[in-house]
């Protein structure tokens, strides 16, 4: 194809209603950050699924690496002690 | 990576989603998953993109407002479904100009089901009932197939897809209950649709030949002929409501299966339009090339824009600082 510059990719979230955190959907091509909020409005919230949008052009989004898993996530699962049940107390003790 | 470290990677990757894990675009995958689904998640969005243009073709003619509102927002959704399944596609590295280029150039294959045209408003009707209905057959097993993006698409593909079906079924009702031309309309729609929908499901099991490593993928939860079978055995009876009637005289429901035994379907007819010799392939592939190309200076238009953009804000913000 042409070395013209094509519309950049953009990763949609969307907040479903308040007290929801955004949450997200997917992504699409737009030219700028104001079409990129008008076109995820009319690709993702077309049967009210929101009330607020956000827009990152996807080449800001810095991933973690699945094959760093181990060192990443790993250690927290020896760390028992960081849940309530780890703790030992009588069944006497209430509100606890 | 040697052969073995490779076939290592490749037994952990089936055992998990022999597990029902799923898998993420970041993840190790074999090239065959990734090339597997760039071909059937393509292949799922072209269909969803040039599936609007027969439906198209019938929405400044609509009989009403309500049916012509019903259609827009059918359209639309297909054109949403279309962009879903390619954003889904791009997260196994394949770009979108990419896909466009296949699509366009005819290398990349979709429904042949559209390649058939739309004559009458009952088309409306008939593709609605028949061949969403044969798409949502398809389609939900797809919810619960192993790479997530696809799957995350379809689940939302699904839950908008149902009322398409509804409504092209209301349409079907409608002209029953009409005048007998009405009546006759909506027949001759189904005679028209009824085969091509049961192709719409694909090749018989024997014929097909990626059913089994997709059936391993979980890219494929059931088989051509179940679904078929589905199918079939849903639509009699919706039919015979309408009080239409199937046009297959073999059709038969058989008492020991509990399922409708079938006449045969004209393969060489399905292989013809695949391989672009259908009514309507060539009509389909320049209306979708021709919007594309005239949609270009619109596109170029708003790169210039956003450009022009970016460098006033650089400006100013070089002036404040």
């Amino acid at each position: 194809m042409s070395d013209k510059k094509n519309w950049p990719l953009w990763e949609i979230f969307v907040r479903s209603k308040n007290g929801l955190e955004h949450r997200h959907c997917g992504s699409l091509h737009a030219s700028d950050a104001e079409m990129a909020l008008a076109n995820a409005r009319d690709v993702y919230t077309r049967r009210s699924e929101g009330v607020s949008i956000w827009v990152v052009e996807s080449e800001h989004i810095t991933a973690s690496n699945p094959e760093n898993n181990g060192e990443l996530f790993e250690p927290a699962q020896d760390k028992v002690y960081r849940h309530p049940t780890f703790y030992d107390l009588p069944d006497d003790v209430k509100h606890m | 990576m040697s052969n073995a470290e490779i076939k290592n990677l490749e037994d952990i990757f089936e055992q998990r989603i022999a597990n029902d894990e799923k898998i993420e675009p970041k993840d190790w995958m074999p090239e065959k998953y990734r090339k597997t689904h760039i071909r059937q998640m393509s292949q799922h969005a072209h269909s969803e993109i040039v599936g609007m243009l027969p439906e198209g073709n019938w929405i400044s003619r609509a009989p009403s407002l309500r049916r012509k509102v019903a259609l827009l927002a059918k359209v639309q959704d297909e054109a949403g479904h279309g962009l879903y399944l390619y954003s889904a596609c791009e997260t196994l590295g394949v770009s979108r100009e990419e896909l466009y280029r296949q699509l366009h150039s005819g290398e990349a294959k979709y429904s042949s089901i559209f390649n058939y045209p739309t004559l009458t408003w009952a088309d409306m009707g008939a593709i609605g009932w028949l061949v969403d209905g044969a798409a949502i057959i398809n389609q939900v097993p797809l919810c619960n197939t192993s790479y997530g993006p696809y799957a995350r698409a379809m689940v939302r593909v699904c839950k908008e897809e149902s009322f398409h079906q509804r409504q092209g079924y209301e349409i079907m009702l409608s002209l029953c209950n009409g005048t007998p031309e009405q009546k006759e309309m909506a027949q001759d729609a189904l005679n028209r649709w009824w085969w091509p929908s049961l192709m719409m499901l694909g090749p018989t099991d024997d014929a097909s030949v990626h059913t089994e490593q997709s059936m391993k993928w979980k890219l494929k939860r059931k088989t051509n002929d179940e679904l078929r079978q589905q199918f079939i055995d849903q639509t009699v009876p919706q039919a015979d409501i309408l009080g239409l009637t199937i046009p297959d005289p073999d059709l038969k429901f058989n008492e020991e299966t509990g399922s409708y035994d079938f006449g045969e379907i004209d393969w060489d007819e399905f292989w013809q339009v695949v391989k672009g010799h259908g009514p309507c392939n060539k009509e389909r592939m320049n209306a979708r090339v021709n919007a594309w190309n005239e949609g270009e200076w619109v596109r170029d238009a708003a790169v210039a824009y956003a450009e022009k953009q970016e460098k006033r804000r650089n400006k100013s913000s070089q002036i404040s600082a």
